[in-house]
């Protein structure tokens, strides 16, 4: 699992039938401070209704997603599973 | 899952029997901004994207998901043609 911020969407008409209803969000992977970007950008399926900007937690790994989503067959890759209220570490006591 | 612009077509004639039918295409990975971002790679596509398409695409064993033969050699694959995408990195 990762975390991550969503910074946008991505809106398809034509797309396999297991996309279907499903809403796909751009997100950037984050460091532990919540804000410094790590790596790329990728999509992922919502599964939790979350919006642009807010702190969440992905999975990048297709039997995962296929669990989250419910579905055996499906070409389902990255999903989002949570919403993150908040991230504590040891340096925010130090 | 991950943004990519269509950049053209692979025609191969011997290929493993579940490819039969399956179009391959040159996709180069972007971000939603549009910047191209790594190296161009081959996807196989379920959907009749065409070259100058952006679409979503799939790696490991969720690519061969996509297409109608199921149990099939491919890393990757085409789900979508994306008629939108934005992102605003303001938010980070």
């Amino acid at each position: 699992m990762i975390l991550c911020r969503v910074i946008g969407n991505a809106v398809s008409t034509v797309k396999h039938e297991c996309y279907e209803e499903m809403s796909v969000m751009v997100v950037q992977p984050v460091a532990a401070d919540t804000h410094t970007p790590l790596g790329r950008e990728f999509l992922a399926v919502d599964s939790v209704q979350a919006g642009v900007g807010d702190l969440v937690l992905a999975a990048r790994e297709g039997n995962t997603a296929r669990q989250i989503l419910g579905t055996d067959n499906d070409p389902f890759h990255s999903v989002i599973l949570g919403i993150v209220d908040d991230v504590r570490t040891e340096s925010d006591n130090a | 899952m991950e943004l990519a612009k269509v950049i053209g077509t692979v025609v191969a004639s011997v290929k493993h029997e579940s490819l039969i039918g399956v179009r391959l295409l040159v996709v180069q990975p972007q971000d939603a901004a549009g910047d191209p971002v790594g190296e161009p790679m081959i996807a196989a596509d379920a959907l009749q994207a065409g070259p100058g398409d952006v679409v979503s695409w799939v790696t490991g064993r969720e690519a061969a998901l996509a297409l109608p033969v199921t149990f099939s050699p491919v890393d990757c694959s085409v789900v979508s043609i994306v008629d939108h995408a934005w992102r605003d990195r303001s938010h980070l």
